[in-house]
């Protein structure tokens, strides 16, 4: 079920999940934190490759399970690509040093935060991606003030 | 000369003494060394990426099994990326404060060369130049080595290292995270022929490689075979394993016949697979060229190939105080050494 600010639309395949990361890379803005919720095999990494695409970024989009956080200097902002996927107690956040990375300038996106609970900063939206038939089922819940004027502009313009 | 060496730049902290005569004299990472008695308990998972306790007891552990002194050492070698930021920081700070107190100067290695050229610690050792073939956990890429310092990337994974897909595919049929070498012992009672699965990339042309696409394969077949029993998990395992196989030994043999050269050198933890290691000696015999491999305790993160590849970069060494580490650092960024 879809409420009046959450967004949701079915992804029947790969190419559907770039477009639709190009069309959320035209509504993000810097300082946003972005959760990305999806078992293995989702779909987590292409939606990150789309978005950053629509970022006018070009190169290899790479796994960050196991350095953690891989970064993205673009033009506009600062991308931070997280995957806690490996973090087995919450502390390890601490230990990883990885606070740092959250500021006006940077846009995160993490995966697995749950990893990490009650250490993060709170999320602007939290996106979810679950199989659906042959394809993926997309739904983005604002959870900030920004996250739902964000939200709002791509609920405006529907990308696919 | 005497070399210590600290590498710290992701989970494991590694420190090791390497002397350009005689060798690597002895080497300890955190899992390695019984922690118990110096921590006074099991040191909990949690702690994985907590270098500052393990740096020093590891230091004094390697010192105290190759029957040196700190005082003996003649340069201090440390990752200096690319890497997690803070994890590089606790390595480069504490050998650069050993190396200040000893009146000793620092090397500053990027770790990707101490994996590349951790097969010369093997015997027999191979001879530049050579294709490398980097294949762990975080990476998964093809190099051609003319020397210590001339490197040249071939090709490398567009999307997850090998290491991860063994790790996330394991996961998928219930093996437990990380479960690379679970799948690995499983794969070989099962019947590869059973499922057939795509080999992403094997015919692109070039020297690149996917891997995430095989995992979402396995979650398909897992889902369509569900609930797994014994024989169809192993016969699933063994067509995972067949297909990474087939994909690095097919890009191996290009990068060979592309850059002309005879040598191929495997470093990282995958190189550790048996099944691997059996397909590249098949093929080498057949293909009249010649394989080396790293000795099977050097293939995950090390400090021994710090300490070797500082040892390799004496002619860059530097006073000791003032350092930087680089996070994010181009191996072809790095100067030649003659």
């Amino acid at each position: 079920m879809q409420d009046n600010t959450a967004f949701t639309c079915f992804l029947p395949e790969e190419a559907s999940t770039l477009k639709l990361g190009a069309a959320l890379a035209r509504v993000l803005l810097p300082g946003m934190t972005l959760f990305l919720e999806g078992d293995l095999g989702a779909g987590k990494t292409t939606l990150t490759r789309g978005i950053l695409r629509g970022l006018g970024f070009a190169g290899r989009v790479k796994s960050p399970t196991y350095t953690l956080v891989e970064s993205y200097a673009l033009s506009s902002l600062y991308f931070y690509h997280f995957d806690l996927y490996r973090f087995s107690d919450p502390l390890e956040w601490e230990d990883a040093g990885l606070r740092e990375y959250f500021n006006a300038q940077s846009l995160c996106l993490i995966e697995w935060a749950d990893k990490a609970e009650g250490l993060l900063p709170p999320p602007d939206w939290i996106i979810r991606l679950a199989p659906e038939g042959e394809g993926r089922r997309i739904r983005i819940e604002p959870r900030s003030e920004q996250g739902t004027s964000c939200l709002e502009k791509l609920n405006k313009q529907p990308p696919i | 000369m005497l070399v210590l060496g600290i590498e710290s730049s992701c989970d494991e902290t590694g420190v090791a003494l390497y002397d350009t005569e005689a060798g690597l004299l002895a080497h300890h990472l955190h899992s390695q060394i019984a922690m118990h008695a110096e921590y006074g308990g099991v040191v909990p998972e949690l702690a994985s990426r907590d270098h500052i306790r393990r740096v020093l007891p590891l230091t004094q552990a390697t010192l105290d099994e190759a029957g040196r002194q700190l005082t003996d050492i003649d340069a201090i070698a440390y990752t200096a990326g690319p890497g997690l930021a803070g994890a590089l920081l606790v390595g480069a700070s504490v050998a650069n404060a050993l190396a200040f107190a000893l009146g000793k100067p620092t090397i500053a290695v990027h770790h990707l060369e101490g994996h590349l050229l951790s097969p010369l610690l093997a015997d027999p050792a191979p001879s530049f130049p050579f294709v490398a073939l980097l294949v762990s956990g975080g990476h998964t890429q093809l190099m051609a080595v003319h020397g210590v310092g001339h490197y040249e990337l071939l090709g490398e994974t567009v999307d997850d290292a090998a290491g991860e897909a063994f790790d996330k595919s394991a996961k998928l049929l219930g093996l437990g995270y990380p479960g690379g070498p679970a799948l690995s012992k499983l794969a070989d009672q099962g019947d590869a022929t059973r499922f057939k699965l795509p080999r992403p990339m094997l015919h692109s042309g070039d020297l690149e490689m996917s891997f995430s696409g095989l995992k979402t394969a396995v979650l398909n077949l897992v889902k369509e075979q569900s609930p797994l029993n014994e024989t169809t998990t192993a016969d699933i395992c063994a067509a995972f394993q067949e297909a990474i196989v087939e994909v690095l030994v097919k890009k191996s043999l290009a990068a060979l016949k592309q850059t002309g050269l005879k040598r191929l050198v495997i470093a990282g933890g995958v190189g550790a697979n048996r099944q691997l290691r059996a397909a590249l000696d098949d093929a080498a015999r057949k293909r009249r060229f010649e394989v080396f491999y790293p000795p099977l305790s050097l293939c995950t993160d090390n400090g021994a190939m710090i300490a070797h590849a500082g040892a390799k970069r004496l002619a860059f060494a530097q006073a000791a105080g003032s350092f930087s580490i680089q996070p994010r650092w181009d191996l072809a960024s790095l100067p030649a050494v003659e």
